[in-house]
């Protein structure tokens, strides 16, 4: 996966600056967090039903190869196919045959965020399909050239002015000569255009937010109604997901059904919810002819059994970016991936390189938060706790920071040495020349990064320690 | 180790408290000691080796943490005036050493020993603080304390117990942006999260704030006082010992 994530300090000292952007996140962090913790009370079994989520996951990825066998048989006994993409180019080529086998010229695509981390729709563009995103938010970084800032709402770092910009750009040749600022009209715009797209495309590509074994069924979760045009419409539907989507049964599916939308948007359930089973049958009314699953592996089976197969139970809610106190800071375009926050922290460096992705890991407080409101239950601060350790392993982090942390290591196996040098340091902290009311102004070197911001209070003359021993305390 | 008296405490300092503010740790034994408790200060303990589990050197918080358990295994009670530092004993070390066939178990052990200091006291010690006289305060929730060890209650029942009014923040669950290194290692985004929560602070309108971690209080603190605002910042040990004898100290 190609990502930036390698310019993640100057991108989040841009996303600092941007006033819209700190805006979308200051709306967004009061919006999706307070409704969240809203909708979740009202459901007193919720946290049985993260355990029973997360027992689901770990059993399935237990027994991986046996349910997405049995889910290609049920796909196939109904008449779709399934195909197997073990990297993200075959995945891509997958796509864009399937696309030239029924003499395709225009796909419609709803949101998916698989196809985005395949980056799917420039490959199938720059091979002359025209391919229209038709999630509302999609599709306005689409005409915009943006990635995705957020896996549930892609858009959300553009303000409505941005995007009334953005419309009116390029929606002029449909006859749009106004400029809309007005939420309503913006929509019905897009609406309007879209239609025409819907109705002409060849075929329909989506994502999945479940695979149910037991039915070879594909569920959709979605808010806008754009994914059963996407799908019903065209004659040919192509499904592109990752092989960790698999549930076993359909009751399965109602277990994360309750906990998605709420951990997401706090809604107790999204407005479309659609179950879809193969292609159209004799006697469906409508319905595509052409019924193909493409399951993306990229990277996901060497999770399996390894450090990091927690984060594939990830249902890709967004709970943890909507509490992550650096993603509400920076934004998801500083991650430099599609994936950002928290879970994009930890999944990011398994689809890259850890070398390319290296400051994800550590660009996080390990508040916890995130872990706390995961539908599943991944303990996403020790994953990138992992990751840390991985950097060290390959000397990946900073050699200084290595070597420090192995020097205090060894200061704590000899408390009479670590004592000398922390009273040595008291006072010269006690003595500092730029302080002023009790507190240091200015450090230098690591430090100084403390003093760009904050003052430090000015240490007790004396350590503990030392107070102690004059104190004639206790000790053993 | 000579003769202890049952129900000995042993406190565990931490690196901040020794370096920083030893004010904390005197307050957290007048008040241990003030619920009748003995309380000793095990000389050879040093740091509790979170900076190297969270700075990707397990191995050396193994080491560490071996000899944090040697230290303090034989005690009846270890208290730690710190959620972080105390959710590093009771927590991480079970989880670190599960593997290691001669501590994992001694590592249970002390896990069950160990306590954040307002969870002693509220928990075993049911103590109840002398009253003490401020104007209201608010109070910011440490996240290792709140969520790995589970501390909301405590804190909040001993400041009322002393007749302390809380208006608490409207973000009570959001970090501070201290995180350690990452303070450090990420500058602005850290200071973004502590002007956040600096303006939390200030729109309640209570003249001290109150904690129990010191990483997050220098953090709060500083940015505070760099921004020019007068808001006192204390631990909680320091402002429910205010009302008792203090215990001889050494300051100068």
């Amino acid at each position: 996966m190609d990502v930036t994530s390698q310019n993640f300090i100057p991108l989040s000292e841009l996303a600092l600056d941007d006033d819209n952007l700190q805006e979308a996140l200051k709306q967004l962090s009061g919006r999706l967090a307070a409704g969240r913790t809203a909708s979740v009370t009202e459901l007193p079994e919720f946290d049985q039903l993260r355990i029973e989520a997360r027992d689901i996951k770990n059993h399935v990825l237990e027994h991986l190869d046996l349910y997405l066998g049995a889910f290609e048989q049920q796909v196939e006994k109904h008449g779709g196919t399934v195909h197997w993409a073990s990297s993200e180019e075959d995945a891509r080529q997958i796509v864009l045959n399937l696309c030239r086998s029924v003499n395709a010229k225009r796909v419609t695509k709803s949101k998916s965020m698989v196809t985005e981390e395949i980056n799917l729709v420039p490959f199938l563009e720059s091979h002359g399909l025209e391919t229209v995103e038709t999630d509302l938010g999609e599709y306005i970084i689409q005409l915009r050239g943006e990635k995705p800032s957020h896996i549930v709402v892609p858009a959300v770092h553009l303000s409505k002015e941005q995007v009334s910009e953005t419309f009116f750009e390029h929606h002029r040749k449909f006859g749009f000569n106004e400029k809309n600022t007005d939420r309503g009209a913006l929509v019905a715009e897009a609406r309007h255009v879209l239609r025409e797209k819907f109705v002409a495309a060849d075929v329909g590509i989506s994502g999945a937010n479940f695979l149910v074994a037991e039915t070879g069924t594909i569920v959709l979760v979605t808010n806008e109604g754009n994914a059963e045009l996407t799908t019903a419409l065209p004659n040919t539907h192509i499904v592109v997901t990752g092989i960790e989507k698999i549930v076993p049964t359909l009751e399965d599916v109602s277990t994360f059904v309750r906990i998605l939308a709420r951990s997401a948007l706090g809604a107790d359930i999204s407005a479309y919810t659609s179950f879809i089973t193969g292609p159209k049958r004799d006697g469906d009314l409508d319905g595509p002819e052409n019924f193909h699953v493409v399951l993306v592996d990229n990277g996901r089976s060497e999770m399996l059994g390894g450090d990091f197969q927690d984060m594939l139970r990830c249902i890709r809610c967004s709970a943890c970016l909507n509490h992550c106190p650096v993603y509400l800071s920076v934004g998801g375009h500083a991650y430099g991936s599609v994936y950002s926050g928290p879970m994009g922290a930890v999944l990011t460096p398994q689809l890259a390189t850890l070398d390319a992705t290296k400051h994800l890991a550590n660009a996080s407080s390990l508040c916890g938060r995130c872990e706390s409101v995961c539908p599943v239950m991944i303990p996403l601060p020790q994953l990138l706790r992992q990751w840390r350790d991985k950097e060290s392993e390959q000397k990946l982090n900073p050699a200084g920071m290595r070597w420090g942390l192995r020097l205090w290591a060894w200061l704590g196996q000899q408390p009479a040495v670590y004592r000398l040098i922390t009273s040595i340091a008291n006072q010269v902290l006690n003595r500092w020349p730029e302080q002023a009311n009790g507190f240091i102004q200015k450090l230098p070197a690591l430090a100084g990064a403390w003093t760009l911001s904050r003052d430090l209070r000015r240490p007790e003359q004396g350590t503990f320690s030392q107070q102690y021993r004059k104190a004639g305390g206790k000790r053993v | 180790m000579g003769v202890l008296q049952p129900n000995t405490i042993a406190l565990f300092v931490t690196c901040l408290v020794e370096n920083m503010k030893p004010a904390v740790a005197f307050d957290a034994i007048a008040l241990l000691e003030d619920a009748g408790y003995a309380v000793v200060v095990p000389a050879n303990q040093v740091c509790c080796g979170q900076p190297n589990l969270n700075g990707g050197d397990r191995k050396n918080a193994i080491a560490t943490a071996r000899r944090v358990i040697d230290a303090f295994i034989h005690f009846d009670y270890v208290v730690v005036p710190s959620g972080s530092c105390g959710g590093m004993l009771k927590h991480h070390y079970p989880q670190l050493l599960a593997e290691d066939s001669d501590y994992s178990g001694k590592s249970a052990r002390l896990a069950e020993k160990v306590f954040e200091l307002s969870q002693f006291l509220t928990e075993v010690a049911d103590y109840k603080p002398s009253a003490v006289n401020c104007e209201p305060v608010t109070y910011h929730d440490a996240c290792a304390g709140l969520r790995e060890l589970d501390i909301q209650s405590e804190p909040r029942q001993l400041l009322a117990n002393a007749g302390v009014e809380i208006t608490e923040l409207e973000e009570t669950e959001s970090c501070c942006g201290f995180g350690g290194t990452f303070c450090v290692k990420y500058p602005d985004i850290s200071a973004a999260m502590a002007e956040r929560k600096v303006q939390d602070v200030l729109r309640t309108g209570a003249d001290t704030l109150v904690m129990g971690d010191l990483g997050c209080m220098l953090n709060i603190e500083g940015k505070l006082h760099r921004d020019g605002h007068s808001v006192r910042v204390i631990h909680f040990a320091e402002l429910l010992a205010a009302s008792i004898p203090a215990p001889a100290r050494g300051e100068s």
